[in-house]
């Protein structure tokens, strides 16, 4: 086989009963499907491009939304996913040190490196886990306003512009400062929680504590941060306005509705991807220490799921890129 | 084709880490100078696009070998990427302009 391989002219490279591309059948066959993988991912993420561009005004910034950090309190954007990327590539590395060794047929450093890429996905998938969790409970809390019409908001500098509500708007609650409070906050005053700490809150309480507190205002999630004075904040609120706590398919508190269904439908799909690298992962590295490949003289199976997982990684760059950093 | 070495290898490592950090830094900065809008979004989000696609480069060509792969079967990995994603987002996001513009400022 290895004398037709180096047979250079094209007559012969081409002709049959040859590999032109020098590499194997599964190997191939792997980076076709993560080329057709990578097209499905460039669809969820450029759909989520044309969401976002299509509602400029009122798409959240994501570092308002994703602000929190294990063990620490107060506002952290950015850092939490950066140590999930910083998880992802370093499995990435134990994981292309693992074909390394398989190479030169190290049994032992194989294993050794194999054990720890699983354990690299699983902190993954548990980071990705506390980070939904944190997502579906909510932050502060926001009210819903359902009352298509114009309103009179304040931009950031002082200057008064007209703006037109569609349906289902989220707004938040903030001081005259424009200090964001939680619906904790806004019912029992000095009393309340920063978060909402698991407290329920109905729309009624929510909306007679804002009318009896002439110091609120609502603010619109977005960019601009306009603000809505309270008098015509209050009558906003007359109509079907709902307290909304946490994310969810239907109700955001952060924004658009559409954010959290590109969050859980982009972030679950790639995760989805992530378990399955774990469980191949696992089989290859059961199989690696059973010393299948060691019998077949060959770890090219680690080659292929290892394709398999630096895709995943890859996908995260670009998820990372997109709905954290841009 | 097993020609890399680990030492490549830590150092690709090392450079994507680099890079992350690079991004999360400007993330949480938001440098004046960087935030002028010269193609409809700022130059911090052009960065980090190119950062981006630095980083996926490497991943493909050193993490998943495609460097040491022969030419013809590199440009059949690469050639629907680079053709298609760049055009379907394009167009999407052209079109998610215009969908904007047909309903100017509603929240």
């Amino acid at each position: 086989m290895a004398s037709t391989v180096e047979m250079e002219q094209p007559e012969k490279v081409w002709g049959g009963g040859n590999k032109p591309f020098a590499i194997s059948y599964g190997k191939i066959m792997m980076w076709f499907f993560i080329i057709s993988d990578a097209l499905s991912f460039s669809g969820f993420l450029t759909a989520y491009g044309f969401m976002r561009y299509a509602n400029e005004l009122s798409w959240p910034v994501a570092e308002d939304v994703f602000t929190h950090f294990p063990f620490l309190t107060g506002d952290h954007p950015l850092l939490y996913v950066a140590l999930m990327t910083f998880i992802l590539i370093m499995s990435s590395v134990t994981m292309v040190l693992a074909v390394h060794h398989g190479h030169q047929n190290n049994k032992n450093k194989v294993i050794l490196w194999m054990a720890l890429t699983v354990v690299g996905g699983l902190i993954f998938l548990g980071s990705q886990a506390w980070e939904w969790s944190h997502f579906i409970s909510g932050d502060k809390g926001a009210v819903e306003i359902n009352l298509p019409s114009t309103v009179s908001a304040r931009a950031a500098n002082g200057e008064m512009k007209d703006i037109r509500l569609g349906k289902n708007v989220i707004m938040h609650i903030v001081t005259s400062d424009g200090e964001k409070l939680s619906l904790s906050q806004v019912v029992d005053g000095e009393l309340g929680h920063e978060s909402n700490h698991g407290l329920e809150f109905s729309s009624e309480e929510v909306i007679s504590a804002f009318k009896h507190n002439g110091e609120l205002e609502l603010m619109m999630p977005g960019k601009e941060k306009l603000v809505v004075p309270h008098a015509a904040a209050a009558n906003l609120l007359d109509s079907k306005a709902l307290a909304v706590q946490g994310a969810n398919m239907v109700h955001n508190e952060y924004g658009k509705k559409q954010f959290a269904n590109f969050f859980f439908f982009i972030t679950g799909f790639h995760g989805f991807h992530v378990f399955s690298g774990v469980v191949l992962n696992f089989i290859v590295f059961y199989n690696v220490f059973l010393g299948t490949y060691e019998k077949r003289k060959s770890y090219e199976m680690v080659e292929k799921v290892g394709l398999y997982w630096h895709f995943v990684d890859l996908v995260w760059v670009f998820v990372f890129t997109f709905f954290y950093l841009v | 084709m097993a020609n890399n070495s680990t030492s490549t290898l830590w150092k690709t490592f090392f450079l994507l880490l680099g890079l992350t950090v690079v991004e999360v830094a400007l993330g949480i900065i938001k440098p004046s100078a960087l935030m002028g809008a010269p193609l409809g979004t700022s130059w911090l989000n052009i960065l980090f696009i190119l950062l981006t696609l630095v980083k996926a480069y490497y991943i493909v060509s050193t993490f998943m070998h495609l460097g040491g792969e022969k030419k013809g079967f590199r440009l059949a990995v690469y050639l629907p990427a680079l053709i298609l994603i760049p055009y379907l987002t394009f167009i999407l996001l052209v079109e998610g302009g215009y969908t904007y513009d047909e309903a100017p400022s509603i929240y």
